[in-house]
């Protein structure tokens, strides 16, 4: 993806690119028409895209496997479930909670960061994923705070301004603009220094060393960045359902959003909408099916990574091929 | 007092070899393949599943002491054979791919088994009835059940009966040196696919007669009882250093009286303030902690890089 792997741009990539684009826009457009179940399905892709975006950070740039991913999803989710319902009698306005939960979801992962510095691969993946598991046990018998396993109902809209996000047509805008940003921020990133620094620990972590890559600092800031994406994705998720409790944050769901990343393409922001797409859009169309729907998704996980274990979107399909066609050259 | 004690001792020895048995399945696919099993615990499940259904069709009035033997041989069987199958069908053509490939693999398997026992049994819990015969005996102020000895017994002969396997049969032999080294072991004319094969027999095996003897202490079973239950085995094999077979049996035990007395403890220490629902709490920050502080475990040896077949994680 960097100069040496890139591959010239074909006219079919440009196609590709341009068709893409074309179809996403024209989804856009055709959202203020579609009747609300269809909207619901779209704002919980664009939610797991968030996810996925967060996530792919840690994994897909910086190599390290987190499976416990849900547990900054949660505190974003909490945050916000707390400081704007009638659980603690506390109403702040969205915007202020944002960077609140933005902070503490920074903070989170920094915490988790710190003690598995020295971890790697497999190792790595438990330590998070014990991580994951008692941030869970504790929203679910913190009683006093969380109201445990019934979860906080009741909680506020999201006012910004007077504007009210209401439907699911508000949020599904609300999610857009935020994937978007989200997306322009971890591609600029992924450009960057630190990016390059990721991706060099990625490949050989005493090599990135030997170059004078300062590691523990690059994989706190991964830690600790796509925490605070997670944590947002949070908020605007427990601002969506009005509702949260410990059945959203189960270790499932970061398996989930580690499938999004590796069935999608790993490291690559495309392969990330591809498989949140996918992995949200196919138990949806098979709900006829729906006693054998988490059975055929199984199965179908074990076998996309058998067929096609470096994802469905080609790591040199990035977000660049995808304007490709409005360069011409 | 002292019962009190004796009596939690029992009761962490109890569970402490179940997490043992099932430990043993994570630490010799680990060892061999450095791959994390996440479908282990399925393995678990189906063995107490099986007894049910063998309970249902051959011993409907109570299957006595070789009615039980039997069940456990056929469940033994039956699930060690589900075991291969899957290794042969989702793990064996991601062996040269990265470390991660199969282990996400491992995980599609574990939510499609837990699907399809979900789909032929139901989702609610279903009740057995323990295949031992239930007694208790008093010892000194702590009740003890003869279920509790029969749980304890039971995987101290298996335990026994696996180390005498791999340490003095030459197929036990063959699956100790693909596991100290599989490159090397291939060259010394080791048939690599039957080790691993039998790996995967005896684990999912172990992991089903787990399943059985969990499912008659607790008289209950769920198509979801082997997920927190896996997990906490995980744990146990990590405690007692991952690819170590003694390792495996030691950590279970260490991770059974960890959380018996642990969450007994608990609300003690903190004035009630912290009740035993923090039970699961234990396995995760017993964990995280040896992970910290003795990635190797109690009896595993470091893995260096040369042993090591190298591999990317992704």
């Amino acid at each position: 993806m960097n100069g040496g792997t890139a591959k010239p741009v074909t006219l079919g990539t440009k196609l590709i690119g341009f068709a893409l684009i074309v179809a996403a826009i024209v989804l856009a457009c055709s959202v203020p028409y579609m009747p609300n179940y269809y909207v619901r399905v779209l704002d919980s892709i664009l939610i797991y895209i968030l996810l996925g975006l967060g996530l792919n950070i840690v994994i897909g740039y910086a190599g390290l496997l987190d499976l416990g991913f849900v547990a900054f999803y949660a505190i974003g989710a909490y945050t916000y479930a707390l400081l704007a319902s009638p659980q603690m009698g506390i109403h702040l306005p969205f915007l202020v909670i944002l960077p609140i939960a933005c902070v503490l979801g920074v903070l989170a992962g920094i915490l988790l960061g710190i003690p598995v510095l020295r971890l790697r691969g497999d190792y790595l993946a438990i330590v998070t994923l014990g991580f994951g598991e008692i941030i869970r046990v504790l929203i679910n018998n913190a009683d006093a705070l969380t109201n445990g396993p019934k979860g906080i109902a009741a909680i506020h809209r999201i006012d910004i301004f007077g504007l009210t996000i209401s439907t699911p047509k508000d949020v599904f805008w609300l999610l857009l603009v935020t994937c978007i940003l989200v997306a322009i921020i971890v591609w600029r990133l992924q450009n960057s220094i630190l990016g390059k620094a990721w991706m060099a620990i990625r490949e050989d972590q005493d090599a990135a060393k030997g170059i004078g890559i300062n590691t523990t600092n690059a994989k706190l800031a991964a830690f600790g960045i796509s925490a605070m994406i997670g944590s947002i994705a949070g908020v605007i998720f427990s601002a969506f359902q009005r509702f949260v409790s410990p059945e959203s944050f189960t270790f499932q769901e970061s398996v989930l959003i580690v499938l999004i990343i590796v069935i999608g393409g790993i490291g690559n922001i495309l392969g990330v909408i591809a498989g949140a797409t996918m992995l949200i859009l196919l138990p949806e169309l098979l709900r006829d099916y729906a006693e054998f729907r988490m059975l055929l998704l199984g199965l179908l996980m074990a076998f996309l990574i058998i067929v096609r274990p470096h994802g469905l979107v080609p790591r040199s399909f990035t977000p660049d091929r995808l304007f490709a066609w409005m360069r011409f050259r | 007092m002292t019962g009190l004690i004796l009596q939690q001792a029992v009761n962490a020895l109890t569970i402490g070899a179940i997490y043992a048995l099932i430990a043993l399945g994570y630490t010799m696919v680990y060892g061999v393949l450095r791959l994390i099993n996440f479908a282990h615990g399925e393995m678990f499940m189906l063995g107490a599943y099986a007894a049910l259904v063998i309970v249902i069709f051959a011993f409907p009035s109570g299957a006595g002491l070789f009615g039980a033997l039997i069940i456990f041989l056929a469940a033994f069987v039956a699930v060690g054979l589900v075991g291969v199958a899957i290794e042969r069908a989702a793990y064996k053509p991601l062996r040269k791919t990265s470390r991660l490939s199969p282990m996400l693999s491992s995980l599609g398997i574990s939510l499609a088994i837990q699907a399809a026992v979900q789909l032929v049994a139901g989702p609610q819990p279903i009740g057995f009835a323990s295949l031992f015969p239930v007694k208790a005996i008093e010892i000194a102020g702590a009740n003890i059940t003869t279920v509790q000895i029969g749980i304890i017994i039971c995987a101290l002969l298996l335990m026994f009966a696996l180390n005498r396997f791999v340490a003095s049969t030459r197929l036990g032999i063959n699956v100790r040196a693909v596991s100290e080294n599989m490159r090397t072991a291939q060259l010394m004319g080791i048939d690599i696919d039957r080790a691993v094969s039998l790996i995967f027999f005896i684990g999912p095996g172990l992991g089903a007669v787990a399943g059985i003897l969990y499912a008659s202490y607790y008289g209950v079973m769920t198509p979801s009882m082997g997920v927190i239950v896996g997990l906490k085995a995980f744990t146990a094999a990590i405690l007692g250093g991952i690819g170590s077979i003694p390792g495996a049996m030691i950590g279970g035990f260490i991770l059974g009286i960890l959380e018996v007395f642990g969450t007994a403890m608990l609300p003690i220490l903190t004035d009630g303030y912290l009740g035993t629902e923090y039970r699961d709490i234990f396995a995760f920050a017993a964990l995280i902690l040896v992970l910290l502080f003795k990635p190797s475990g109690l009896l595993g040896e470091r893995i260096s890089e040369e042993t090591m077949v190298y591999k990317r994680d992704f």
